[in-house]
């Protein structure tokens, strides 16, 4: 059984009249890599700031160690935050930013030095001492600023985002760094992104937000594989979200087709969504088929191909390795292990529909919403 | 023009005529009004009234009632600094933690008194601190005997402080909303109080905007002459008036010499200040 350290009751925050988070609750164990995960906007910062002491709930309770918190500041929570942007301080150089929380918590000069040397060393960043961190680079501030929160040795690190203003390939070795120091310090990391590869690739656990809410919490495998609505399934990775019917337990109808499937439970002749993930629709030949499909564009994406196909007017995308021409009829084939069906919800029909997709708009979106939450 | 020597024939110089020439009416006003006049202050300090050359008018600024009067300028100046400082820093500090609204508002009020006439407003405290004036009638309507304050030390450093107060402000301010409100949660966030936070953060941080501020009082403040004439009386007489009797009474020579030492003094005590803002960027506009 672990051990719950942190726990959030129902809470509440609006800001000049708008809701950020309504009715959120959560609780995270002691010892683990957490992510909260969500589209800008979607209130997890605020929840991290609400762990943090930064900002107070409407409503609602936070618990530490089984503790009500709400009333106390953050300098005296037993947490440390590594901000977006750093918020490493100017006037001091490498050594004084991370010996700020010791000295102020009148550790004696020795000790400061050997921790300070032993947290440089952590994050790859001997011989640094000296140096003035406005002239240090993007990844180099991001480590002084990890070093100083965890050289307070807290039992809690939030993260905001750290890895946002890096480029790809630090950001991929910062994740694996994090990640290891996560493992060998036993810190609980409560981690915020909107990057679902990032979260993924983390946690133990993933808390998937949206408009303020939680939409679920689970594993990354189960996130990914038994996602709870078309929200979560369309965030995290990519997937065609169809409008099916439940015949009975196992079987379910979609794209006018019955199809042979592991769910169960349901009502008969319930609506439904039903989740197919792109690398698992497998092409085959038309006399083996289930459902045939028009090919309406391929992108070679190195490894694969990323094909949007045409099915009775919904447009599916399929990852395949096998090479087809375009404006080709291909036969499509699904096992039922591939066919995640799930409840319908708020978020049902605005999802999982590829015939307006475009990679370049959804990467201009991206760029666009960041720059908002600024 | 460093790139130009690099490159010597690929770009030659395609600036345009603008960015050519649009520091040249200040390059023209400052060799006019300000080098110029400089060389002849200096010129007339290391002369005599012949026109013969001489330590005398420097050396006479050492003399023992000359340096009284310029300790007393400083010691004044000093304290209106110091009060200006303390009184200015939170009211800074509290205007640059108010909405963005109520800031502009607040940085207004604390102008419009400033687009008064200086004379005005020193004339304006005289009429208040007098003997017969609004103060003591005020107190005199409750029977307590008028006190003295015209013609103090007290009332020259109290006209100093009005008149200032706005340039100690000011600049304090400016840096102070340049402050990422980030550092200040991020030193909470690290276990410092209020208290802690103001100390280790935003005071180090708005440093450069404090010699800015100290500047720009100080150096008006010591070498002011109207205040003390106005609100001070015969022991208050200060370097400036040294300088302004000496002009009008026809002595050139030594008025330029007592404005050349002087000048000299707040450059070398600057300079100093200076060195204690190293290394930041921004905000300081001293020197």
């Amino acid at each position: 059984m672990k051990k719950k350290l942190i726990e959030l009751r129902n809470i509440c925050k609006s800001f000049d009249g708008e809701q950020i988070l309504s009715n959120v609750d959560l609780y995270i164990n002691d010892h683990e890599f957490v992510t909260l995960l969500g589209p800008s906007g979607c209130g997890k910062t605020t929840t991290l700031r609400i762990i943090g002491g930064f900002e107070s709930p409407d409503v609602g309770d936070v618990y530490f160690g089984g503790e009500r918190i709400n009333d106390v500041p953050p300098y005296k929570r037993s947490v440390n935050t590594v901000f977006q942007k750093y918020a490493l301080f100017p006037h001091l150089n490498v050594y004084d930013n991370i010996a700020f929380g010791l000295k102020l918590a009148k550790v004696n000069k020795d000790e400061i030095r050997a921790r300070v040397s032993k947290m440089l060393e952590l994050v790859n960043l001997r011989g640094f001492e000296r140096r003035n961190v406005n002239l240090l680079s993007g990844g180099q501030q991001q480590r002084v600023a990890i070093a100083r929160a965890l050289i307070n040795e807290p039992q809690v690190l939030l993260l905001d985002e750290p890895l946002g203003a890096l480029d790809l390939k630090l950001r991929k070795d910062m994740q694996k760094e994090l990640k290891s120091i996560q493992k060998r310090t036993g810190i609980t990391f409560i981690y915020v992104t909107h990057d679902q590869e990032e979260a993924l690739s983390m946690s133990d656990t993933v808390v998937v937000m949206a408009d303020g809410k939680i939409q679920q919490i689970g594993t990354p495998v189960d996130i990914y594989n038994e996602p709870e609505n078309a929200f979560v399934a369309d965030f995290i990775g990519e997937s065609n979200i169809l409008d099916g019917t439940m015949l009975g337990d196992y079987s379910v109808k979609f794209a006018g087709h019955i199809f042979e499937c592991l769910d169960k439970g349901f009502e008969l002749n319930e609506a439904v969504d039903v989740v197919i993930r792109p690398e698992d629709v497998d092409i085959v030949p038309l006399d083996r088929c289930m459902l045939t499909g028009k090919v309406t564009s391929i992108t070679f994406k190195g490894d694969y191909y990323e094909i949007i196909t045409d099915v009775c007017g919904f447009k599916w995308m399929i990852e395949t390795s096998d090479a087809v021409e375009d404006d080709a009829v291909v036969g499509l084939s699904i096992d039922p292990d591939a066919i995640h069906v799930m409840k319908k919800s708020e978020y049902s029909n605005m999802f999982g529909d590829y015939s307006t997709f475009s990679e370049e708009i959804e990467h201009l979106s991206d760029v666009t919403t960041e720059d908002v939450e600024e | 023009m460093t790139n130009t020597t690099k490159v010597p024939n690929v770009k030659r110089d395609n600036r345009s005529l603008l960015q050519k020439y649009a520091a040249a009416p200040h390059i023209a006003w400052s060799v006019l009004f300000v080098l110029v006049p400089l060389v002849f202050v200096a010129y007339y300090a290391f002369t005599d009234a012949e026109g013969g050359f001489t330590f005398a008018n420097v050396a006479k600024f050492f003399t023992a009632t000359n340096l009284t009067i310029f300790f007393r300028s400083l010691k004044l100046a000093v304290i209106a600094t110091a009060i200006c400082l303390l009184v200015g820093y939170p009211i800074a500090y509290a205007i640059s933690r108010c909405k963005p609204k109520t800031q502009r508002a607040m940085i207004l009020l604390l102008m419009v008194p400033m687009w008064m006439n200086f004379l005005i407003r020193t004339y304006a405290i005289m009429v208040l601190i007098q003997d017969t004036g609004i103060i003591n009638t005020f107190l005199g309507n409750f029977g307590i005997e008028p006190f003295h304050m015209l013609g103090t030390e007290g009332a020259v450093v109290l006209g100093m402080v009005y008149d200032y107060l706005p340039y100690m402000i000011l600049p304090i301010y400016s840096v102070m909303t340049k402050i990422d409100y980030r550092l200040v949660e991020a030193a909470g966030d690290l276990g410092c109080n209020s208290w802690g936070v103001m100390r280790k953060v935003i005071f180090p941080l708005s440093l450069s905007g404090v010699i800015s501020g100290v500047t720009m009082v100080l150096v008006p403040s010591i070498s002011t002459f109207y205040i003390s004439q106005k609100l001070g009386g015969e022991d208050t007489l200060m370097i400036g008036d040294l300088i302004e009797q000496n002009y009008y009474s026809g002595d050139y020579n030594m008025a330029a010499s007592l404005s050349l030492v002087l000048m000299f003094i707040l450059l070398v005590g600057l300079a100093i200040a200076n060195r204690f803002s190293d290394g930041d960027e921004g905000g300081g506009m001293v020197l």
